[in-house]
Parts: C-alpha cells; sequence; structure tokens
C-alpha cells in the first residue's frame, strides 16, 4: 500500500499547494485562512456566493494580488518568489475576460504567443488550434472592441489556452456565453484537462457536475466544503447540488 | 536594493520589444497617432513661421522652430503618456500583463521605449522645415542636428514623468493634469516664478540645485549646437529616475 503511494507521488508532480492563505482590504477580509491543494489531472472548481473570496485566491494564485499572509507553491516555486518562473506555466483568464480592445483577435494571439515565447512554427500551429476550437476565424481581423460578448470571452479563453499550460485558472469562463456556446467550452475543458491542473470558478452548478473533479465552497473569504461533485450530490435527498450549495452557504452572505 | 538587483536578472530585451510592438500596434489602431502627429506638425510649424517669425528675421537657422518645442511638449506629450497606465487600469488589461511571464520593468520600458520612439517619429515628420532652411539659406546643420538631438532627449523626459504619473492613477485626465504641472514646474525650475517660491526657506545650495535642474537650461545648451555630456546625463538620470518610480509603483500598486 504504501509503496502504491510513493509510486504515485514520483509521477504526481505538479501541484498547487495554498496554505493559510489570507487578503486584507483595510478592514474587510477578503479571503481567511484558506488551505487547499490541487493536483495534477484534477479539475477544481471554486463556488461561492458573490464576494467570498473567489476571484481574490485566483488573483493570488496567478500572482496579480499579493497575499496579506499565508504561501502559495505551485510545483514547488514560491509565487512571490519567482512571479516570472510561476506564470510561465500558468494559463490564466481574469474575471471579466480583459483584453486589448483596439487590437485584433489575431494580433492580440500573437501578441500572447511571443510573450510566451512560442517559437515560429509552434506559434503558427497553436493559433490555428485555439482559433479552430473557439470558433474565432469568422472575426479574426475585427478589433476585439466591436466584437460580441461571446467572442470577447472566446478572445480570453483563447489567449489562456494557446501555450498549452499545465495549469489554468479561469474565472468564470462561461459567463456571458449562450447554452451552445457554454457547452462547446465544457467539451474543450474536458478535452484538454488530461493531466493538467485546472481551477474554474462558476455560478453555475451544472457546470461542476459537467467538467470539475472536485469541488470547493467558499463564503466569506472561508473554506466550508471540499469534496468531489458526488459527495456533494449526496447530502441532499434529491441529488441537487443547488439545494446543498443554499444549505452549506446559509447565513454566509455578504452585506 | 534586492528589488533592484532582481530586476536587473530578470530583465529581457525580447520581453521589451513585444511590450513595445503591442504598444505600436495599439498607437496606429487607434486615431490618437494621426491626430497627434497632425496636431504636432500644425502646431510646431504656425508656431514657428508666425510667432516665431521664421522669415521676418532672414536667418537660416531653425531657432524659432526648436524654441517652441519645450511650450509644446508641455501639453502634447502628456496626451501620449497618459493613457500608459491609467488605461490598463481602466480597462483591467492590468490583470492579463501583470500575469503574464514579464517583468514589471520589462513592462515599463516597452510602454515607454514605445512611446518615445512614436514621439520620434512626430519630431522626424518636422523634416520639411529642414529642407526648407537649406533650400533658403546655408544653416549650420550640426547645429540643427544637435537640436533634433536636444529636443528628442527633451521629449523622453516629459515621457518619463508622463508615465510615472500615468501609473498612479486609472484617471487619464487627472494624469493629464498633473503630468503637465509637473513638467511645467520642471520647465520653469531656473526661472524667478519658480525659484522665489523657495527663497525665503530653503537654503541657496538647495534653490541652485533645483535651477539646475530646469529643462529648460539644459534643452537651450544643446540647441545652441553644443552637445554638452552634462546634458545628456541629466536627460538619462531624470529619465532612469522617473523610469525607476514608475516600475516600483506598478509593482506595488498593481491590483490597487
Amino acid at each position: 500500500m504504501s509503496l502504491v503511494i510513493q509510486i504515485q507521488s514520483l509521477y504526481i508532480k505538479k501541484m498547487i499547494e495554498v496554505a493559510h492563505l489570507s487578503k486584507n482590504y483595510g478592514s474587510l477580509r477578503a479571503v481567511d485562512d484558506l488551505t487547499f491543494n490541487v493536483k495534477q489531472g484534477e479539475v477544481l472548481g471554486f463556488l461561492g456566493p458573490n464576494g467570498a473570496g473567489k476571484s481574490t485566491t485566483m488573483k493570488m494564485i496567478t500572482g496579480f494580488v499579493p497575499p496579506s499572509s499565508g504561501k502559495i507553491h505551485i510545483d514547488g516555486i514560491d509565487i512571490e518568489q519567482e512571479p516570472v518562473q510561476v506564470k510561465k506555466m500558468v494559463g490564466y483568464l481574469p474575471e471579466g475576460a480583459p483584453n486589448y480592445g483596439e487590437m485584433t483577435p489575431l494580433q492580440f494571439l500573437d501578441f500572447i504567443a511571443d510573450i510566451r515565447q512560442l517559437d515560429n512554427s509552434y506559434k503558427k500551429e497553436r493559433i490555428e488550434y485555439v482559433v479552430e476550437r473557439l470558433r474565432l476565424d469568422s472575426v479574426l481581423y475585427q478589433q476585439i472592441d466591436t466584437l460580441s460578448k461571446g467572442f470577447k470571452r472566446r478572445v480570453g479563453l483563447a489567449q489562456a489556452i494557446i501555450h498549452d499550460p499545465e495549469i489554468l485558472i479561469m474565472d468564470e469562463p462561461t459567463d456571458g456565453l449562450d447554452p451552445n456556446q457554454k457547452h462547446e467550452v465544457r467539451l474543450l475543458l474536458n478535452e484538454i484537462s488530461a493531466g493538467k491542473i485546472i481551477i474554474i470558478s462558476t455560478h453555475i452548478l451544472e457546470e461542476v457536475e459537467a467538467v470539475c473533479s472536485r469541488a470547493i465552497i467558499i463564503a466569506n473569504g472561508k473554506l466550508l466544503l471540499d469534496e468531489t461533485p458526488a459527495e456533494m450530490q449526496a447530502r441532499s435527498e434529491n441529488k441537487k447540488l443547488d439545494a446543498v450549495f443554499r444549505e452549506v452557504t446559509k447565513g454566509h452572505e455578504r452585506e | 536594493m534586492l528589488y533592484l538587483e532582481k530586476l536587473q536578472k530578470d530583465t529581457s530585451v525580447n520581453n521589451i520589444l513585444t511590450i513595445l510592438k503591442r504598444e505600436i500596434l495599439s498607437y496606429f489602431a487607434t486615431p490618437v497617432a494621426y491626430v497627434f502627429v497632425v496636431i504636432f506638425l500644425i502646431l510646431s510649424m504656425s508656431l514657428t513661421f508666425y510667432l516665431g517669425n521664421f522669415f521676418q528675421r532672414e536667418q537660416a537657422d531653425l531657432m524659432p522652430f526648436f524654441n517652441f518645442h519645450p511650450w509644446l511638449y508641455l501639453f502634447l506629450i502628456p496626451s501620449i503618456s497618459m493613457r500608459l497606465w491609467a488605461e490598463e487600469r481602466k480597462s483591467g488589461s492590468i490583470e492579463l500583463l501583470m500575469t503574464l511571464p514579464v517583468t514589471t520593468l520589462e513592462t515599463v520600458l516597452g510602454k515607454y521605449f514605445a512611446a518615445w520612439f512614436f514621439s520620434g517619429i512626430a519630431l522626424l515628420l518636422t523634416f520639411p522645415i529642414w529642407i526648407s532652411v537649406n533650400i533658403l539659406g546655408n544653416p549650420d546643420n550640426g547645429v540643427i542636428l544637435a537640436s533634433y538631438i536636444g529636443s528628442f532627449f527633451m521629449a523622453g523626459g516629459f515621457l518619463a514623468i508622463g508615465i510615472c504619473m500615468s501609473a498612479l492613477t486609472k484617471n487619464q485626465v487627472i494624469a493629464f493634469i498633473v503630468t503637465v504641472v509637473v513638467c511645467f514646474l520642471l520647465l520653469l525650475s531656473g526661472y524667478p516664478m519658480v525659484l522665489d517660491f523657495f527663497h525665503n526657506w530653503l537654503p541657496q545650495s538647495v534653490i541652485d540645485t533645483i535651477a539646475s535642474l530646469s529643462f529648460l537650461t539644459h534643452f537651450a545648451s544643446i540647441s545652441k549646437g553644443v552637445i554638452d555630456l552634462r546634458d545628456i546625463i541629466y536627460y538619462v538620470l531624470l529619465i532612469t529616475v522617473w523610469l525607476y518610480a514608475t516600475s516600483i509603483i506598478i509593482h506595488d500598486k498593481r491590483a490597487s
């Protein structure tokens, strides 16, 4: 038994370790002593009411927001010590999918690929792949500012996966997409998730069932629940996640 | 000091160039670049011919042209620099930029050199006046070249102040106005208007130092055709200090 664990630990190398992470904004404690690990191969769903600290946690894991206290190690590297090393491994879709609106999707993806230091032939291959996978071919030469919300979101998704990152962090990846597009994105996530670490935040509980292998519920910056979607469903009589969500987060809403 | 050492270790020229390329692309994707160049050319020419009495002076030099550059830059350079960081903050793209594998210094330098390069293009496009003065007479082209170099460095100085002010706010109008005020004070710091303010409560040595910081004094000697190493060092130091301040501000306040 212990031999099996040892062998596994040799193969399971990549890991995100979040230890006692906190973030204060003035007197507001946005994230409160959060501890969890994510292993290679896992798709972690981040659930919680608005203002629970989901986005802030993601901003800290990606090195945008410095933590007030606590540590984040990605593949054993401290994000605060070696930010560029960590950022190379990570693909990130920030909240609201910000972009450079005056550029075209092609220029934008080209810029991201250059910053990610993809060499020319690989860059071409990857741009073709994300354009095809996210159906951006019809808008490649239009300014991003002029595109619909759904296209903007997909441009954001494309830049996050263009370098085929080992770690993918997405803040509400399907927000603003229509049901068909949401379905497409879930298929994409399932397709690329093997061997990666993926963290997504979402309000849509069916998304958790569809793509996540594990889910965390946080509210008021505190971790309330950390288990598989199946275990969560088992908490409710009729297997409804939203009933569990309501039950767990009750009394934790922020004004 | 540790931060500075770390910055130097991690800085890559390729990343700076990638950021620079993206910025330049953005300039020309919007009307901002064209409006800026056209207004710069129209204003610099009309000031030279009308207020500068280019023809009436009957002298084959470009003094009336270069003399107005500090005043033109005072308003035009902040209009380039105001967007450099304020816009990133406003649109939220700063979060994307700061989570890409680049250092803060690389982004600051990429943006700064893009803006400086762009102001250089605008300056170069004034070449018809150089041709004109060569047709009309026999000017000292060495002096003209020195003046162009001086003007370019002065634009760089204004830009370095502007990018720092832009780093402090997400409001472009505030970035513009504060930059104009700071540049105005530096421009005039050799003049009684600014020095009188300090006379009563600062020792003479400090006042002399303030006076020596003036943009105008350093520009004046270069534009007379004298490229004094001290004037160049002044601009390089000024630019370095403001850019260093910018990268500290962006690093510390990236998420606020």
